[in-house]
């Protein structure tokens, strides 16, 4: 779950505009980029690494992929991702937004079957401060991201940017932060990246941004016990009118459930301070830090 | 993308479920022609949502004279938010019993999964609650599929006497519609028996995924879009998300979640925003158009502009912007708050085009734009 240095990376639609602007910015940040994807340009290179077919030609030739990344439009996503599944890569960062709900089906189905780590749909990406960066987040932004000892899960890209920008202002660096997506079928959901941030040593504090819509937040906070690391969290939402898709999919409260008021309580419940806006998150943090 | 009962039904039909003899009808004159060639009819409002009876929207009536006053109600009202514009009249039927039928996406088992009940006709929600154990539920392995035996399995317990196997039968292909038609949800409430045993869809939800439309194109044309107000058209028609709101904040930011914190910390300092619009994802490229719309509401008095740029460059954003601002040359005071990915080159075009620095933290421009506005 979490990238390093030494993890070797694929990605998938490398030639494109974003792709190979983005797989620049990964290379000087310290990503080992081994090899792209574009069938049209096989056989050449991009980014000083070959391009291949596809992703099962690229492992074959490079053995085992540790992870891929997707600049692959929706049309084409369920394709490319059950490719990469079937070549063997061990994670797989999909940022694709607005893939069909049944092809997301499909590439989880696939995934179950041959142990894949999906992340997302609809993720920015995820970043590990000092050392790789894997999807399309500002980790060469030193008042963005610094090597830390906080660990930050979020649904969006933006709002998670935000959050790590406040907290390197406070001083604090990053262990690891998780971009799990906004698609409302995530392969990596928050309690699943909060076990992953239970299980790294680097991690001493999590913080948890969360969104309204969904049960996540709700199912990580009744982890939150036996994570046994301070947890601070801020949920958004909490001002949008209930029943209106505020943008993400996966963001839309019918009801109580999903809603910010459930969320909350629960999360609190388990033991977490849940701040009301994002600027509260540092203080919080501090005092959790001082309590543990 | 949600249809109305009647574009559901012409889909069910065409997979080869049953539907109830009917005609659609736009006008008073035609829904007493129709009850004329059925007689006794159902006249039915047609808007894509529930509870329909309940706001007055259904009427059973027996001849042409209760048709045309039935008509007259129908046609024409407003129900939770939608204009009806038409109607369908659909002949009576002996009904002996009501079954309940669906196939929807589960998003928490990423799975579709198929429900049916041999206790129809009432909300399923409220079943949920009272009786769960009424209702049965099938995870479907999408790349397996559903065949009639594993329904067949899932039924055992249920009492479907004579209609065993055409139950079964009517799943199979329900799920087979929803995998042609990219649908979230299709669901038949009640589904009827009829006296003489044939199964029989008396109303039809239908759902189909919006990210679909590039391979539902034609279909998603039959649907009917979300009542929307005028600055939300002129949003849809721009590609953007955007939502009109009640209050006096105008906001323009990148990414849903940075959109709906601005909205969160808006509330937080006692204001209300005007509006829900992100530009995040490829939209960052459209600041001007995007400000534009923000600016068309005249209940805006503040503007708050947050950027925190990932993918989405700020620079790009900022100048989009400044080029809407040198155009419109609007009056309202604007606030910003500019990080991420571009952020010196914005904070720059900024300071000189507009001669504005942004605020350091978020709380701190939306707090003077909510003061900006009382």
């Amino acid at each position: 779950m979490i990238l390093r240095k030494q993890h070797s990376v694929l990605i998938q639609g490398i030639t494109g505009r974003q792709g190979r602007f983005w797989s620049a910015k990964m290379q000087e940040y310290g990503t080992r980029i081994v090899g792209g994807v574009n069938p049209k340009q096989a056989g050449e290179t991009c980014c000083d690494v070959p391009v291949f077919a596809s992703a099962r030609e690229a492992a074959d030739e490079l053995g085992g992929i540790d992870l891929s990344v997707m600049f692959i439009p929706p049309v084409s996503a369920r394709d490319a991702a059950i490719d990469a599944i079937e070549a063997g890569v061990r994670q797989l960062v999909v940022l694709t937004e607005h893939i069909p709900a049944q092809d997301v089906m499909r590439i989880h189905a696939a995934a179950r079957h041959h142990g894949t780590r999906i992340v997302g749909p609809n993720t920015a990406g995820i970043v590990t401060p000092g050392e790789a960066f894997a999807g399309i987040m500002p980790a060469f932004n030193r008042r963005v991201f610094m090597p830390g000892d906080i660990g930050v899960i979020s649904r969006s890209g933006s709002l998670g940017t935000l959050i790590c920008l406040n907290l390197v202002n406070a001083g604090f660096g990053q262990s690891a932060f998780l971009g799990i997506g906004g698609d409302p079928m995530l392969g990596t959901t928050t309690v699943e990246a909060l076990r992953a941030l239970q299980a790294d040593e680097r991690t001493r504090a999590i913080v948890i941004v969360g969104e309204i819509g969904g049960a996540m937040e709700e199912e990580a906070a009744d982890a939150l016990r036996e994570v046994g690391k301070p947890v601070v969290s801020f949920i958004a939402g909490r001002a949008s009118p209930p029943g209106k898709k505020m943008g993400h999919a996966g963001a839309i409260v019918m009801g109580d459930q999903g809603s910010y008021r459930s969320k909350r309580e629960r999360l609190e419940t388990g033991g977490a301070q849940v701040v009301d806006t994002p600027g509260q998150i540092a203080d919080a943090l501090r005092q959790a830090l001082a309590r543990a | 993308m949600d249809f109305v009962e009647y574009a559901g039904k012409q889909i069910l039909a065409a997979a080869g479920l049953a539907i109830p003899r009917g005609i659609h009808c736009t006008t008073a004159e035609d829904v007493v022609d129709a009850v004329r060639i059925l007689g006794p009819s159902a006249i039915k409002a047609q808007v894509p949502i529930g509870k329909r009876g309940k706001a007055g929207g259904i009427k059973l009536v027996g001849d042409e004279t209760e048709a045309r006053s039935a008509a007259g109600q129908i046609l024409g009202m407003s129900i939770g938010g939608y204009r009806v514009p038409s109607v369908l009249v659909e002949q009576k039927a002996a009904i002996s019993r009501e079954f309940y039928a669906a196939v929807m996406n589960d998003t928490a088992a990423r799975q579709p999964l198929v429900l049916f009940s041999a206790e129809g006709g009432m909300d399923i929600e409220e079943l949920a609650q009272s009786r769960p154990e009424a209702i049965c539920r099938i995870a479907v392995d999408i790349e397996k599929g559903l065949d009639a035996r594993q329904v067949g399995a899932a039924l055992a317990a249920v009492d479907l006497g004579a209609q065993r196997d055409a139950v079964a039968e009517l799943l199979v292909r329900l799920y087979e519609v929803y995998l042609q038609r990219d649908a979230e949800l299709v669901e038949i409430n009640p589904l009827a028996v009829l006296a003489d045993g044939s199964l029989v869809a008396l109303d039809c939800k239908f759902r189909i995924d919006d990210s679909a439309a590039f391979r539902q194109t034609e279909q998603l044309a039959q649907g009917t879009p979300e009542p929307r107000s005028e600055l939300e058209a002129r949003g849809a028609e721009l590609g953007f998300k955007y939502i009109e709101l009640d209050g006096e904040v105008g906001l323009l930011a990148n990414g849903a979640g940075l959109t709906m914190t601005t909205m969160d910390v808006i509330a937080h300092c006692g204001g209300r925003a005007a509006n829900f619009l992100e530009i995040g994802g490829d939209a960052y490229t459209k600041a001007t158009p995007a400000l534009e719309l923000v600016l068309a509401n005249p209940k805006v008095k503040s503007l708050v502009v947050n950027f925190c740029g990932a993918f989405a460059r700020t620079d790009v954003m900022t100048q989009g912007v400044v080029d809407a601002w040198a155009t419109l040359r609007p009056t309202v005071p604007v606030f910003f708050s500019i990080h991420g990915t571009g952020e010196e080159e914005a904070v720059a075009i900024l300071q000189q085009h507009l001669g504005i620095e942004p605020y350091d933290r978020m709380e701190d421009a939306v707090q003077a734009a909510v003061e900006a506005a009382r």
